[in-house]
């Protein structure tokens, strides 16, 4: 039996540790302050296509279990912070998504979240490559929109092509079964099956999400007068590293929100899961002006180490945990 | 048998569109705020087309009867091709689409390996190294054993390859049947 050993060899976690290292000084410097929020709650993420871990509370062990959800990632219990007055806050920290495991997928991971008062999504984009640059060494980081990634990627201009048209495009690279319903699953598929492996060799904001991908980000109006999530994500070495919101503030669209996701949920007969009303109550409090972004630990260290398989940079990989 | 994505590795044989189907490459792609899929590069075990197919994770494939079997090439009868499993002596025969390009490495009583799909050969792999007599070629030129330049040569099986001048009729030659090389005087 050798299968007791790490996945990862013991040179590798000890950079890592330098990395992670190296995270917790740079929001020192910045007085962030880190927040160790609880991931196991009685509520789940409402995200049709994030699926939360069940796991089964018992107040003593022949009791009817409660069932409870680890937290996909920190964002409601570090709102309800923010709304409480907290200030700037990260948290770096595991959290656990179902079903989740590849070659850039553990289902128990580390994500790194924080949230900075006062700034926009663009001003977090800067925030954001400031920490990246320290950790990879990369260059600036160049700022694309949605429509223009996929304009320079594909040719294809997103106001003028229909959902045929971006299912025939995504056919001649990969072929898949899937009706005509869902705009933003196609657009979904030719991200990730075709742009994102395109932008490999270079990083790059993607910026101005269409405003039906906008999760809990505002919904600002771009340059041209078009409605768009004040959202972005990072891709570097062809993953997406990290996501961020210029935070929606609004109780009662947060609210819209979470409902519309159950909607979704019911309608794939996807698990109805109870919903996080402490939420909006915080909302509702009142949530201060802020930006906040997830990043992916395990994927920064893959791109620091220069290493494919996420199990290179973790101790023990779900197989083998 | 049916697989669901989640299922979903690198040499699975499966039904698609009606033809077999071998998984070459097989990746989780899971954005973050998106449906997750099972990205996978597919060879159809008929004509030997390679293409990429996505899987919903709520997807589910047929598995196919595909099996690789060890057998011994007997003999070609004008039409079909003729193979034993050597220890059971059952034997199958396999038409010139299924046996395509081996058919230029087959030697009778060399080992082979058989795909069989629903009991049927539908394709033949050669060993990657082969040993063939040459048949015809031009004479040697005696000594000229390190200097480049190559001749045609005819093989048993009535394949042509390239080979160096030395090499003289009755010789027998190591082939690499991947890429159809000339290796070295067997």
């Amino acid at each position: 039996m050798s299968d007791w050993k790490p996945t990862a060899c013991i040179e590798n976690l000890h950079k890592r540790a330098a990395v992670l290292a190296l995270i917790r000084q740079y929001f020192a410097e910045r007085q962030v302050i880190e927040v160790d929020a609880a991931v196991l709650s009685q509520c789940a993420v409402s995200d049709p296509f994030i699926d939360s871990l069940e796991v089964s509370f018992r107040s003593y062990p022949e009791a009817k279990a409660e069932i409870c959800y680890l937290q996909t990632s920190p964002e409601y219990a570090m709102k309800r912070l923010l709304a409480a007055g907290s200030g700037s806050i990260y948290q770096m920290g595991k959290v656990f998504r179902n079903g989740e495991e590849g070659r850039f997928h553990n289902p128990e991971f580390t994500m790194l979240e924080w949230y900075r008062l006062g700034l926009d999504d663009n001003e977090l984009m800067d925030d954001v490559e400031r920490l990246v640059r320290l950790v990879l060494g990369v260059g600036p980081i160049r700022r694309c929109t949605y429509n223009s990634i996929f304009l320079e990627k594909l040719g294809i201009d997103l106001l003028k092509t229909s959902t045929a048209e971006l299912a025939a495009v995504m056919r001649q690279h990969v072929e898949v079964d899937m009706g005509l319903e869902d705009r933003d699953a196609w657009l979904n598929l030719l991200m990730s099956h075709v742009v994102e492996p395109l932008l490999k060799d270079e990083p790059v904001f993607v910026t101005d999400y269409p405003s039906s991908q906008s999760a809990l980000a505002r919904i600002k109006e771009n340059s041209t007068g078009e409605l768009v999530a004040a959202r972005f994500e990072l891709f570097v070495g062809g993953m997406e590293l990290a996501n961020g919101y210029h935070e929606l503030t609004d109780p009662k669209e947060q609210q819209r929100r979470l409902d519309a996701d159950q909607l979704t949920r019911q309608s794939l007969a996807l698990p109805q899961r109870p919903l996080e009303q402490r939420l909006v109550a915080a909302l509702d409090y009142g949530l201060p002006d802020c930006a906040g972004v997830a990043l992916g630990v395990d994927r920064l260290v893959m791109l620091a180490l220069q290493v494919s398989h996420i199990k290179e940079v973790i101790p023990f990989a779900f197989r083998n945990a | 048998m049916g697989y669901s994505a989640n299922q979903l590795k690198n040499g699975l044989k499966v039904m698609l569109e009606g033809d077999p189907c071998a998984m070459q490459d097989v990746e989780f792609v899971k954005p973050g705020k998106g449906q997750a899929f099972t990205r996978v590069k597919m060879r159809n075990l008929l004509t030997g087309r390679v293409w990429e197919r996505t899987f919903k994770s709520n997807e589910s494939v047929e598995g196919a009867d595909v099996m690789d079997r060890d057998m011994e090439y007997l003999y070609n009868d004008g039409e079909l091709y003729h193979f034993m499993v050597p220890v059971t002596f059952e034997q199958y025969a396999a038409d010139e689409t299924a046996v395509g390009d081996a058919a230029k490495w087959l030697k009778e009583n060399d080992t082979c390996m058989v795909t069989l799909w629903n009991d049927n050969p539908i394709a033949i792999t050669t060993a990657n190294f082969v040993e063939l007599e040459v048949v015809e070629t031009d004479p040697g030129l005696k000594g000229d054993t390190a200097q480049g330049g190559s001749k045609p040569a005819k093989l048993s099986t009535g394949a042509s390859v390239r080979v160096p001048l030395f090499i003289e009729q009755g010789d027998i030659l190591k082939i690499d049947t991947r890429t159809g090389d000339y290796v070295s005087r067997a």
